[in-house]
This record gives C-alpha cells, structure tokens and sequence, in this order.
C-alpha cells in the first residue's frame, strides 16, 4: 500500500519537474522574443486560464477533445498498440456526428444530439477496426495502417462534407440542428465575462466520466485484464487461453469509438465551427498524443493532462495581447513532454533520494535506542 | 506522359526515401525515431533559410548543395535531443519523439518572425536541371531519368546505395544492427552499444534534415513550417519496406507512382471525363498501401530490441 503510494507520489513529483522546465524555458523564450513585456506575458500564460469564469470555461471547452483523443491513445496503449490514427477517428466521428445533427431532424429534442454521439462513436470504431483487424490477422504493424486510415478518413471526410453538407459561404461544414446541440447544463449562466459566455457544455462531464468508466473497466474487469495481458507479453496471454485477437480487434474498435466522440463534442457544441475544408490532419488527433503520454497513459491522469494543455492553449491567447506569437505555447508543451519522457530517470533520482533519507533515518532511529 | 509521370514520381518519392533510410539507420539501432516529420521540419527550415540568404550570391547548384549540408547539420543537431532522451536517460522514445514533432513546427515560425517578420520563407527555385550534359540526350531513358531533375534525385539514389552498403557490407553496420537485434549479445562482445545508437540517431536526423529540404524545393517557392505529414508517410514506407534499403527504396517508388496518378490525373482526359471527384484519387495511394499490406504483411521483420532502452544493469 505505501509503495503504491510512493509510486504515485515520485510519477507526480516528476510530472511536476517537468512543468516547471516547460515553464522556465518559455520565460525564457519570452524574454528572448520580447524582454519588456516578457513578465506580463508569463503572468498571462499562467493565469489566463483563471482571470475569469469564462476563460475558465474556455479551458474546459478546449480540453474536452483532447481528453478524448488523449483517452483513445491511452486506452490503445494498454494492448500494447499505439494509436496514431486519432486525426482520421477523430474525423471520421465528426462527420457522422454533424451528418446526424444536420440530417436527422425528425429526431425529438432529448435523443437527438445523444443518436449523434452514438453515430460518431460507430464511425470512430470502424475506423479503429480497420487497423484493429490487419493487426490482428494479418500482423501489419498497426502505425503504418493508423497513418493509411488518418489519410482515407480526411479524403472522405472533404468529399462527404462538400457533397453532402456543405456550407458555401463559409468554406465548411453546416451547422448541426438546435436539438443536437450538447446541452449547456447551465455553464453559459456560469462561465461568463460580462455578456459573453463560455462555449462549455455538457461535453467536459460525459470527457471526465469516460475516464472514470476507462479506469473501472481498464482495472476492474476480467476485459480490462484480458487487454493489459495482451498488452505485456501477447504469446502469453493467448498460451493462458485469452483471445488475443479479439483483445486486439477490441482494444483498436473502443479507441477509436473514443477519438470518435471527441470529434462530436468539439463539433456539436454550437459554437459555431464547422468541420473545415483542409489538407492537414486535424491538430485534436494528434493531440491525443502527448496528452495520453503526459498523463503516463492513466485514465485520470488523461484527464488532468487534458485540462492541463487546454489551461496553456487559453493562457497563450491571453499572451497574444502583449504581442507574443501563440507558437511559444506549443514550444512550453513540447518542452514539458520532452522532460516528462525523463520521468525514468527523475524517479531513479528521486527513490535514491528518499532511501538515503530512510537509510539515515533508520541510522539516527538506532542511534537514539543506543 | 510517361515520361512527365516518372519526373514528378521523383519528387515524390525521393524524400521519402532520404527519410525513410534516415529512419532505417536509428531503428535498425534500437530507436524509434517517430520524430522523422519534427526533423524535416528543421532541416527544411535552416536550409531554406540558408538559400533564402545566399541566393544571388553564389550560383544555383552550389548553394543547393551547401543548403543540403546545412539541412544535415541542423537535423543532426536537433536529433541530438532525440538521442540523449532515448539513450542516456532510457526515456519512452515515442515520447522525445513526440516532443520533437509539437516543437519543430512552433520554433521554425518563431524564429523566422524573430528573423524577417513573417513566418513564410520565400526562395527562387533555380535548381532544376532541364537535362543532364550528355545522360540527358540518350533515348528513353534521358528523358525518363535525366531531363527536369533536380541533383537531389541522384543525391537520394547515392544515399540508398551508400546505406545498404554501410548496413550490409562493413564491420560499422553490422554492429549498428546487431544493437537493434540483441544489445546485451552486442555489449559482451565489446561493442558500445550506447556510441552505436548515437550513430544510428545523428545519421537518421542528418538524412531526415536532408529529406525535408528535399521535399520542399521542387513542390514550393516558399518554406511554410510544414512538410504536409510526409515524415509520418516515410515511417509508413520504412515498415512497408520491411527495415530493408531496396524494399524500402520499391515502397518509396510505388507510394510516390500512386502520389503522382492522383495529382496528375486532371492531365489525363480519360480520367477526368469519368467525372469521379479529386478526393477519390488522392485516396487511392493509401488505399492501395492498405490492401498491398493487407496480402503482405504476415511477417515483420521489426528489430527486435527496437525501442527497448538499454540499460547495461539487465539481463
């Protein structure tokens, strides 16, 4: 039990550090950019994501999709597979989810945005299945097959929206119907600065719950355990009667229904953004990436990681005030990801550091019998 | 046409491979180097920069020919943080590697508005060659190989041939392989498992670098802080080709065949008249990576200590 929680404890510890790093080295980019006003942009890197209510909300918006695609990496990485295919999950679940909420008006007001959801989970899946399959059948490294799916899943996503829903005028997707739009559960009445409020909606709740429900079945359940077996050692797993290939096949189908979801909730928030007409991969997809692995691939820890990245999205447009470039945000992130990949060596450091200390202790305790 | 398909396959395919090699050297080498699209970013940047200065200066060909080494330096240099995280601290290298990736792209347009304003670095492309003196007059093949190329083209076929022969036919690259395959077995014959690994990430940043600039100059006149994906693409090539220089080297030209048709397909008559959209086209390259996968995938031949640290304490 005390080891668990010294465990817990050091993986924090060097979370912690290497914020810290992430936030030295930006000041210091600050100061390089800017001198004179490199404090106040510091100052609103770091609290403008708390300056007011509404900001706060914003942080909530903008990690909702991130904690998504940050879970559907997280939970991939289980099996011992690593999910790269986020931007083409995360799209194709938009896509469905915004068809839904266009098309499918005959729906009533409450089941509407959730037939939504579902949809964009089903549409994730299937393209979690495709590398799911070959990997499990064919043996193709699924890396490979996440980057082929990415690819497909944009081409298709462009044709769908321009045949099917698009907005000329604005060069994107249309706006999702009232009734699939999440509900606000009462955000926009807290989250406000003056008049304007917060995009926040139900969608940070059903993000957080997703991880608790990760967490229950990555660590409670017989499937859970199933996974983490095929994950360690794969030839073991199936020599102690698991279905590895079912485990595989699974383990792609939910991370991509996750990634899938994220894509609905970023697009049917009613904030007014479509699902753009581009060539690039969508930037939420990726973000999985280093969100999952600064959480170190636990459930909570995706959320908080989630909410943490968001924290310096909304701290870096309030930076943007004092002139600074939204670039050093991404350059503080990619820091504080390169230290967090230390967390091996910060745990060596910081478990001799606390041995030494036990190891006096225990000396200066037998000192005192004497 | 063919002759016109074959010219632009190169363009496509010629990045893919430098990178894909550069991939080979650092996996083959025991790490994963998922930071292949962050380098070329990096290289792209410095050598572009580069040309963007000297320009009018020097004459054409020289100044592509530093700007490569310019690109291979600042690629090797940024592979270094890549290198100390995987190696000496036994980090996560799907992690460094990542961090690279989200950092290359916010430093290249920091510094360029830091250097000239904008984030857009414009350059002259006066660097193809209509036709090679000579190669490029013989029939058939001048056309198809010699005439409107770059020098990079023969500079990525010098570095395939380079790179089996270093991999395959010198003391050098059979310890770096047998790193990847079994370190302890390497370590207890004397060799430095970790000085190997070093080689194998700097040569793989120098070749990333290279493949970025590469990219660039025959699809841009200007350098915009990105290389549209194509290092995840060259990662893919690298599985795809099996961890071998000539497979890799047959999945670079198909993928790049299977670019082009769906670039150049709206020159075809016969195509367009089918009235099929531009989006099914640019699909078809995956797609067809996907089902080739699909019949040919049953065996991997990964190195098998790839992206394990090695700590010289276990067994």
């Amino acid at each position: 039990m005390k080891k668990q929680k010294n465990r817990d404890f050091s993986a924090l510890a060097s979370s912690l550090a290497a914020i810290v790093c992430g936030l030295l080295v930006g000041l210091i980019v600050l100061f390089i950019a800017d001198s004179g006003k490199a404090m106040q942009g510091f100052g609103a890197i770091v609290t403008g994501g708390i300056v007011n209510r509404k900001n706060f909300g914003q942080v909530l918006y903008y990690a909702t999709p991130i904690i998504m695609t940050g879970l559907s990496v997280g939970f991939a990485n289980k099996t011992g597979l690593f999910n790269i295919g986020g931007p083409g999950q995360y799209l194709a679940g938009a896509f469905a989810a915004v068809y839904v909420g266009v098309k499918w008006t005959f729906l009533p007001a409450g089941l509407h945005w959730i037939v939504a959801l579902l949809a964009a989970a089903l549409a994730g899946a299937l393209w979690g299945l495709v590398p799911g399959l070959m990997k499990a059948y064919s043996n193709v490294n699924e890396v490979i097959t996440c980057i082929m799916m990415n690819y497909i899943g944009l081409n298709m996503v462009n044709l769908l929206v321009r045949q099917l829903l698009f907005d000329q005028a604005r060069n994107q997707s249309r706006q999702p119907a009232a009734t699939a739009v999440l509900p606000k559960m009462g955000f926009d009445k807290f989250f406000v600065a003056g008049a304007t409020p917060s995009s926040v909606n139900i969608g940070i709740l059903l993000a957080m719950l997703m991880g608790v429900v990760m967490y229950i079945v990555v660590n409670k359940t017989k499937f859970g355990y199933e996974l983490k077996a095929c994950g360690y050692n794969r030839d073991a797993a199936k020599y102690a009667g698991v279905d590895e290939k079912r485990s595989i096949v699974l383990s792609m189908v939910i991370a991509g229904a996750l990634a899938g979801i994220g894509g609905a909730l970023y697009y049917l928030s009613g904030a007014g953004t479509g699902i753009p007409l581009t060539d690039e991969l969508a930037a939420e997809g990726f973000n999985g990436i280093p969100v999952a692995l600064l959480g170190m691939s636990h459930p909570i820890g995706i959320v908080f990681s989630g909410i943490f990245i968001s924290y310096l999205k909304v701290g870096g447009q309030s930076m943007q005030a004092f002139g600074f470039a939204p670039q050093i945000i991404d350059i503080i992130t990619s820091v504080i990801i390169y230290f967090a990949a230390f967390a091996l060596f910060f745990k060596l450091v910081i478990g001799r550091m606390r041995r030494r200390k036990e190891e006096n202790g225990v000396i200066k305790a037998k000192g005192g019998e004497e | 046409m063919l002759y016109f398909i074959i010219q632009q396959m190169m363009y496509f395919s010629i990045p893919l491979l430098i990178v894909a090699l550069g991939g080979l050297f650092s996996e083959r080498s025991g790490v994963v180097n998922i930071a292949l699209e962050g380098i070329m970013v990096i290289g792209a940047f410095s050598g572009i920069y580069f040309i963007n200065q000297t320009q009018g200066a020097l004459p054409g060909q020289p100044v592509l020919l530093l700007a490569i080494l310019v690109a291979a330096a600042a690629g090797m240099l940024i592979s270094l943080l890549h290198a100390y995280a995987a190696i000496n601290m036994k980090a996560d290298q799907v992690i460094s590697g990542t961090a690279i990736n989200i950092f290359a792209p916010a430093f290249v347009i920091f510094v360029a508005r830091m250097l000239q304003g904008v984030q857009q670095i414009p350059f002259v492309n006066q660097f193809r060659i209509n036709s090679v003196p000579v190669l490029g007059d013989i029939p058939v093949i001048g056309p198809l190989l010699f005439q409107n190329t770059y020098i990079t083209t023969y500079i990525g076929v010098g570095i395939l041939v380079i790179s089996w022969l270093v991999l395959y036919k010198t003391r050098f690259g059979l310890r770096l392989r047998a790193c990847g395959e079994h370190p302890q077995a390497a370590d207890s014959v004397g060799i430095n498992v970790y000085k190997m690994r070093y080689a194998g990430v700097l040569i793989s940043g120098a070749l990333a670098g290279i493949g970025g600039l590469v990219f660039v100059i025959p699809t841009s006149t200007n350098f915009n802080a990105t290389v549209s994906g194509y290092g995840f693409l060259a990662l893919a090539v690298l599985i795809f080709g099996q961890w071998k220089p000539w497979r890799i080297a047959g999945a670079a030209l198909f993928f790049g065949f299977m670019k082009t048709l769906s670039a150049v397909y709206s020159g075809i008559p016969f195509l367009v008249g089918l009235g099929i959209p531009s989006n099914i086209y640019k699909m078809i390259p995956y797609v067809a990576t996907l089902i080739l996968l699909a019949f040919t995938g049953k065996t991997s031949c990964a190195p098998k200590a790839e992206g394990i640290p090695y700590d010289k304490g276990s067994r």
